[in-house]
């Protein structure tokens, strides 16, 4: 039982440092097309991701692999429900991975404008139908006893799903453009930053508008009621929401891009405090719901599982901030100019 | 057309085509560390040059590679819900640990290596791709165990309804884990040597950057050679343990039909599946198979009759993939032995160059090929013995399937095609006449 337990939030805070670290390549692919006026300003934004993003991706082949691991039912009933919504994030992933790659390696406007669109699509498609799919889960799936899913793609777009989408694709975009701030100057810098302005005001009546609709959509507020002490993850997300416009304001850039980050942790630990014990609730019968007790591996392989876990996530994190800490500086024209560049 | 099928076909597309991609990884990135390491002791500008060059078609080929793997993770949640939900207990650790342990440390190093030119030393630099090397071929090696798994199912035992496990050594260890592993990987990595010397074959060919050509061959032939070798020895290997943990698929890889001593090797047969023969054989010679998977001419050896109709795989399929690898390989050997032979006056040997330049697609066959066996091989069983295919496939609508299905085609059509104009295209210009570091 306490293995299940420590294994739920294991589960949700791979998804969340997924949606932490790919999310800001999101949302620079979603702003491509506004920010990217010119061709240079184009190649700083994917030079900015360039050396990062493969290795953000994996935090998504590995929140899937544990939930393939540590609840198989899950991992089985969830992706065979949301098979449509799946398949098309899977296959937007493809073409943004193959356009950063692609995009240089032919010398012509019309090749460029081809790998530009779908680095756009590849961005903002993966965005918008993560949030779609766990504001979702949040509310609960129409799935049966046999864990069969009675609904279409379209079932997914309710408001409260498309809500939980906006609030997303908005909480990337604002990541991404801080991380542009991050590493580019001048003029890119300043528009970057200044749409993170104007932005900011959009995202937190969104995120006001869902704290609110999830009160009526969903049952996650049950949880906090009982244990009112997990308020304080509301709080710190909200306060962290309200840093990223004062580090803003202040152009501390890397402190914003921090604050988001922590914004987009929160978020989604405010979905997965909200869900226990459920992974993958069932909006027809509460007792069809895929639970911590019903649908998790055998406390053997929750226990190999937990060691690999103990032993290799905070190396891969020490490499991963490594990278990071030597990708940090601005984006130069040599960095531009340089074969391999994107 | 049903579920079933359909999503068969959708996967085997995407493992397929994934697999265009992925020997080409594990090999190359072998290669260019080597280089790119000669470059740092050596200081040889050449070297630094011969690093870049196969260093930009590893990446253009690492991106598809990549991308193509993905989807594959999540299909067996799409399409394979059942199977996922009865073996996820084993299977999925697998997987994850592969991300984990592997596939982490892979793709954050590439985008260190790629644009950490400058930032690094030359050394640590160099190191950086060793460690992609070895990340991407322990990748492998996480992949083949769970395959082997499926193949061969060990370690665990059946609770509550579902596969769980027991004994996580069992699964990791068993020798059809390791020797498929060594099999597969060597098999990857003749497939790069063979890429490397056929762009050189080319380059050669039309006596440009003969230096830089030559050396690059040469690096790839000694690779190449050593591995022609080890794929085959160890493929004779797996064939003894095919024989004993799946004697069905041994059965139609060599087109058995009656259980027999002195079990015959046919240079060719065309089995007849309905009327359980062969309708026709060609060049038996006795007593070699039972002599191959038994070390005893006169060894019993079962046959396909010997197995329910509902429990054989595609004969037809199975045994002309599996005769058509061995043929390949036997090729590979020649030709890297005659290459060595040469290797001293590669340009005098305009015929041998030609051949090479050729042989480029017939390792991606052979390893396709190489797959088909495994898989077509294992059917009706989506793991030997243990569970159906047909029992394993997702409660989802034809139509939801044949929709993916066709867009995997096209997708990974264009993605094939783009893919492998940029690879070529970029292999036939040749290298920077000056690198910069």
């Amino acid at each position: 039982m306490v293995l299940q337990t420590i294994w739920f939030f294991l589960w949700g805070l791979l998804w969340a440092v997924f949606f932490m670290t790919d999310g800001f390549d999101f949302g620079i692919g979603t702003l491509y097309p506004y920010l990217g006026k010119t061709d240079q300003d184009k190649r700083m934004m994917i030079n900015a991701l360039g050396p990062l993003w493969d290795g953000n991706e994996v935090w998504l082949i590995t929140a899937g692999g544990v939930t393939f691991a540590a609840f198989p039912l899950v991992y089985s009933v969830m992706f065979s429900s949301l098979y449509s919504a799946l398949m098309l994030i899977l296959f937007a992933l493809i073409l943004r991975g193959v356009s950063f790659e692609f995009r240089g390696k032919v010398d012509d406007p019309r090749w460029r404008k081809i790998w530009d669109t779908c680095i756009f699509i590849g961005s903002f498609v993966p965005a918008l139908l993560f949030g779609v799919a766990f504001a979702n889960i949040f509310q609960g799936i129409p799935i049966d006893h046999n864990g069969i899913y009675h609904g279409t793609l379209f079932t997914l777009l309710n408001p409260y799903g498309l809500l939980g989408g906006i609030l997303f694709v908005l909480l990337f975009m604002i990541h991404g453009a801080l991380w542009i701030c991050i590493r580019s100057e001048g003029d890119l810098q300043e528009r970057a930053a200044s749409t993170a302005n104007k932005l900011w005001p959009v995202l937190l009546g969104v995120a006001v508008v869902f704290l609110i609709a999830s009160k009526f959509s969903t049952r996650l507020y049950d949880n906090y009621i009982e244990h009112p002490a997990f308020f304080i993850v509301i709080l710190i997300t909200v306060l962290a929401l309200l840093s990223v416009r004062f580090f803003l304001a202040k152009k501390t850039f890397f402190k914003a891009w921090f604050a988001s980050a922590l914004t987009i942790v929160g978020a989604t630990f405010f979905g997965v405090i909200g869900l226990y014990p459920n992974l993958f609730p069932s909006s027809m019968n509460p007792r069809y719901s895929l639970t911590v007790h019903n649908a998790s591996s055998s406390p053997l392989t929750l226990k190999i599982m937990l060691v690999v876990v103990i032993i290799f996530i905070p190396v891969v994190i020490g490499y991963q901030i490594w990278a990071y800490t030597l990708f940090k500086g601005k984006v130069t024209q040599a960095d531009l100019a340089h074969d391999e560049a994107y | 057309m049903d579920v079933v099928l359909l999503s068969r076909l959708q996967f085997a597309t995407a493992t397929m085509f994934h697999f265009l991609f992925v020997p080409f990884t594990l090999g190359l990135s072998f290669l260019v560390a080597y280089m790119e390491t000669k470059y740092v002791k050596t200081g040889d500008e050449t070297y630094l040059r011969m690093t870049k060059f196969w260093g930009k078609l590893f990446l253009i080929n690492f991106a598809v590679g990549v991308v193509t793997g993905i989807t594959l993770e999540f299909q067996f949640g799409t399409n394979w819900s059942r199977y996922s939900a009865y073996v996820g207990d084993i299977f999925g650790p697998l997987l994850a640990i592969e991300a984990t342990a592997s596939f982490f440390l892979e793709s954050v190093l590439i985008g260190v290596w790629i644009f950490g030119w400058k930032k690094l030393s030359k050394k640590a630099h160099a190191t950086v791709m060793w460690l992609v090397a070895f990340a991407s071929s322990l990748s492998a090696l996480w992949i083949l165990i769970a395959n082997a798994w499926m193949q061969s199912p060990v370690g665990f035992t059946i609770r509550d309804g579902r596969a769980e496990l027991v004994d996580f050594a069992a699964v990791l260890f068993q020798k059809y884990a390791v020797f498929k592993f060594l099999h597969t990987i060597s098999a990857a990595y003749v497939l790069s040597a063979f890429f490397v010397m056929g762009v050189s074959a080319y380059h050669l060919l039309k006596k440009e950057n003969i230096e830089f050509f030559t050396r690059s061959f040469r690096i790839a032939l000694g690779f190449g050679t050593i591995f022609s070798l080890v794929v085959v020895i160890i493929g004779d290997i797996n064939g003894v343990i095919v024989a004993e943990k799946q004697p069905a698929k041994l059965a139609a890889m060599e087109s058995l039909w009656e259980t027999t001593t002195r079990a015959p090797v046919y240079l060719f047969a065309l089995p007849d599946e309905k009327n359980e023969k062969n309708k026709i054989e060609i060049g038996a010679m006795p007593g070699m198979l039972s002599f191959l998977v038994r070390h005893d001419i006169n060894a019993e050896v079962r046959g396909l009759k010997d197995f329910p109709k509902d429990e054989r795989p595609p004969v037809l399929i199975t045994s002309f993939a599996f005769k058509g690898m061995i043929g390949l390989g036997c090729y590979f050997i020649l030709a890297t032995v005659f290459g060595w032979w040469k290797r001293k006056r590669l340009i005098d040997n305009p015929k041998y160059l030609k051949l090479m330049l050729l042989s480029i697609p017939l390792p991606y066959v052979a390893c396709e090929l190489g797959w088909i066996v495994a898989e077509v091989g294992r059917q009706p069983w989506i793991v030997y013995g243990l569970m159906k295919t047909s029992d394993a496939v997702s409660p989802i609508a034809v139509s939801q399937v044949l929709t993916t299905l066709i867009a995997f085609i096209l997708v990974y059509g264009l993605l094939g095609v783009t893919g492998f104009y940029l690879i070529a295209k970029n292999a036939l210009k040749g290298p920077e006449l000056v690198t910069e570091n």
